[in-house]
């Protein structure tokens, strides 16, 4: 049931017959304002199959409008090119839209797609910007040397897009690199004769593997030199129409100094946290979820589905136990997808796209590079750990953005270990800090400690090496809230799609377990390490075992017990390392596999007691 | 020297990047060997971050300190 759920429906069609007008630019250039623009509100949103994108499709006149997601090329390097690769090479024409104030960029995917041979129309964005930053285009010289039109805009504003718009008919194809290489001219000759079309002549002459799959070829290994005359060329032709450059020294310039710099940037980054806490950890994990799950799904929700489903399946039968139990598909696992994690994953969303959206992502990842590095993981790892706080099974998803298999593992094991979700966290926080400063300092300080000694510990003992921080800082902007909320939405409708049927799975172990009485086993099986090593009232290990089954439960669960302010903290610790919930685990079984999860899950449960242990024997 | 050895304000011209897969990703952002940049920021300990003209990119220094370059005056 959960395995083909994903692609079953709204599956994206790119052979139907239809005309194809395909947006593609670089991320944060403003496509989505064009796409709205040309398409108006009528757009249908189809996932990608085997993978968690979204495509948003429309209509302009006779053409089907295409978006596509922000790439600085045309390839296979991550799931986002591949997506974008796909819906490219389909596109009858391409409306390019290319931010003016980053043309040595934006230009590489333009000369790119006209190397393909797709006609194209370049809408050339930003222009405010450009003005500002004492930016002067030649545009009639930049429309000339790429062999394609070009038309200026400041979407935000407007400007330009009827006249866009008034100048679709004229895309065609531009100047390749080709017609001035002889050398390489004959090799896409002669790749073209042995394939139906110039585009997938010249992505197999640079090595793409799908491609050359399809044509039962071998991929060549021409890309570095094709890139390199492509981006000779491109030099060239900024270096004919950009002028009066004036290096910039303005609010922006000193602001995104100020966001790497580690003696402001970290005081930065801090407020930022805080106010991310402000909006996740209070607003939304206390007011909202307070709201949505308490008031609606528990008292509302619940008791209006038990009477409905009781009245036709008798409450003692397993059956019922399944759909409405305590951890029921119909009551549990809606409660949680709907009541608790989705308002926490819109928040988390909103927060991330405005942080992408304003550039300051990218540089919060210049500023800790160095401190995830010693760790096995390098700045783009930060993503994937700030989304921890909301929910482990968000991150665990978004480490596919990490640039090796070690990277992921590295960053799903300290998920899983050490970040405290915000369902756990809003627990942990009213448990600790009644007993003061002292013990809420032991308990960050220990976690801190454990999350710092794995990784560094991972890092020397997992074979290979990480990749290294190569990234674009972006411009600062103010983020547009209309792109924002779009974003927001999509992110959050894929997340709860991926997510969802696995806590129904989730929600149907647990009732197994339950029922069959080895959940009880489970308890007494623990019982002795609980007493013994930790020194703890053996009740908690009913707390620790509802902690598998959701984090916050385990947390909930100490609260009904009487302990010294001692066993408190480390039951608190040992519950936060302990393994990871039953959702966060099956993902982890989704993007890895059964070995890794398997390990990554005794090694938690290993670390918590050792932690555990250890904090018991020294407060 | 490399790319690690730099300071905050010069200009340099990059000589050679070593890995293929790095090289390829930095042409598409604009630097390509035989480009001329400038260092925009060192973050301590972290990333260098070259600039050509509006356009930033961040390094992390252990890729920086593999990346060969030649002062520019």
């Amino acid at each position: 049931m959960a395995c083909h759920h994903k692609n079953s429906h709204h599956k994206l069609d790119l052979e139907d017959s239809s005309k194809k007008l395909v947006l593609v630019g670089n991320p944060n250039v403003g496509k989505s304002i064009f796409f709205n623009y040309l398409t108006g509100i009528y757009v249908a949103v189809s996932n990608y199959p085997g993978t968690t994108l979204d495509i948003t499709k429309g209509r302009y006149q006779d053409f089907t409008v295409l978006d596509t997601p922000g790439v600085y090329g045309v390839s296979s390097f991550n799931d986002e090119e591949i997506v974008a690769r796909d819906v490219i090479m389909a596109a009858d024409i391409v409306v390019n839209v290319v931010d003016a104030v980053h043309l040595e960029r934006d230009l590489f995917l333009t000369q790119q797609i006209i190397d393909m041979g797709i006609p194209v129309i370049i809408a050339l964005n930003m222009m405010d910007e450009a003005e500002k930053n004492g930016l002067s285009i030649d545009i009639d010289r930049l429309s000339s040397e790429l062999g394609v039109p070009v038309i200026p805009t400041t979407a935000v504003s407007g400007k330009g897009l009827s006249e866009l718009k008034a100048s679709l008919n004229r895309a065609r194809v531009g100047e390749s690199i080709f017609e001035k290489h002889n050398e390489l001219t004959e090799k896409l000759a002669k790749m073209n004769e042995e394939t139906t079309s110039t585009r997938d002549a010249l992505l197999i002459l640079e090595g793409d593997p799908h491609l050359a799959d399809r044509y039962r070829l071998k991929p060549m290994n021409f890309r570095e030199e094709i890139y390199r005359i492509r981006r000779k060329r491109v030099d060239q032709i900024i270096d004919n129409v950009v002028s009066d450059l004036n290096d910039g020294k303005g609010v922006k310039a000193t602001l995104s100094r100020m966001m790497v710099n580690p003696v402001t940037g970290v005081p930065l980054l801090l407020i930022t946290l805080y106010i991310l806490y402000q909006l996740i950890g209070v607003f939304i994990a206390q007011t909202v979820v307070g709201l949505t799950e308490e008031a609606f799904f528990l008292e509302i929700y619940e008791p209006f589905i038990r009477n409905l489903v009781s009245r036709v399946i008798p409450a003692a039968s397993f059956t019922s136990k399944l759909l409405i139990g305590e951890f029921g598909i119909l009551t549990m696992a809606v409660t949680y997808v709907f009541g608790l994690l989705l308002p926490l994953v819109i928040g988390f969303y909103f927060f991330l796209s405005i942080l992408e959206d304003s550039g300051y992502m990218p540089r919060i990842a210049a500023l800790v590079d160095r401190t995830l590095t010693s760790l096995g993981l390098n700045g783009r790892a930060i993503i994937p750990m700030l989304l921890g706080f909301g929910c482990v099974t968000m991150a665990t998803i978004t480490t596919r953005l990490l640039g090796s298999k070690r990277e992921r593992i590295i960053a799903i094991f300290l998920l899983g270990l050490a970040i405290p979700c915000s369902a756990q966290l809003g627990v942990i926080v009213g448990l600790i800090s009644p007993l003061g400063v002292k013990y809420f300092l032991i308990y960050v300080f220990v976690l801190l400690l454990v999350y710092v000694l794995s990784g560094t510990f991972l890092n020397k003992v997992l074979p290979g090496k990480s990749t290294d921080l190569l990234i674009d800082l972006p411009p600062l902007r103010i983020p547009r809230i209309g792109n924002v909320l779009n974003k927001t939405r999509i992110k959050s409708f894929a997340f709860i799609k991926e997510a969802g049927p696995i806590f129904v799975l989730g929600a149907v172990i647990i009732t197994v377990l339950q029922e069959t009485g080895i959940l009880i086993y489970i308890q007494e099986l623990v019982a002795p390490i609980t007493i013994g090593w930790l020194r703890l009232p053996p009740e908690v290990a009913t707390a620790f075992v509802m902690g598998i089954i959701r984090r916050d439960f385990g947390a909930a669960g100490l609260n009904s017990l009487a302990m010294t302010p001692s066993q408190t903290t480390v039951a608190l610790i040992t519950i936060t390392l302990f393994v990871p919930c039953i959702a966060a685990m099956m993902i982890m079984v989704k993007e890895r596999n059964w070995k890794e999860a398997t390990a990554i899950w005794f090694g938690s449960w290993f670390t918590a007691f050792i932690v555990g242990g250890l904090v018991a024997l020294f407060i | 020297m490399t790319l690690a050895e730099v300071r905050r304000g010069e200009r340099f011209n990059i000589k050679y990047i070593p890995d293929d897969l790095v090289r390829v990703q930095a042409l598409r952002f604009g630097i390509s060997e035989g480009a001329v940049l400038s260092c925009h920021e060192k973050v301590p300990g972290g990333p260098v971050i070259i600039k050509r003209n509006l356009q930033e990119i961040a390094v992390g220094r252990n890729l920086a300190s593999n990346i060969i370059i030649e002062k520019e005056n």
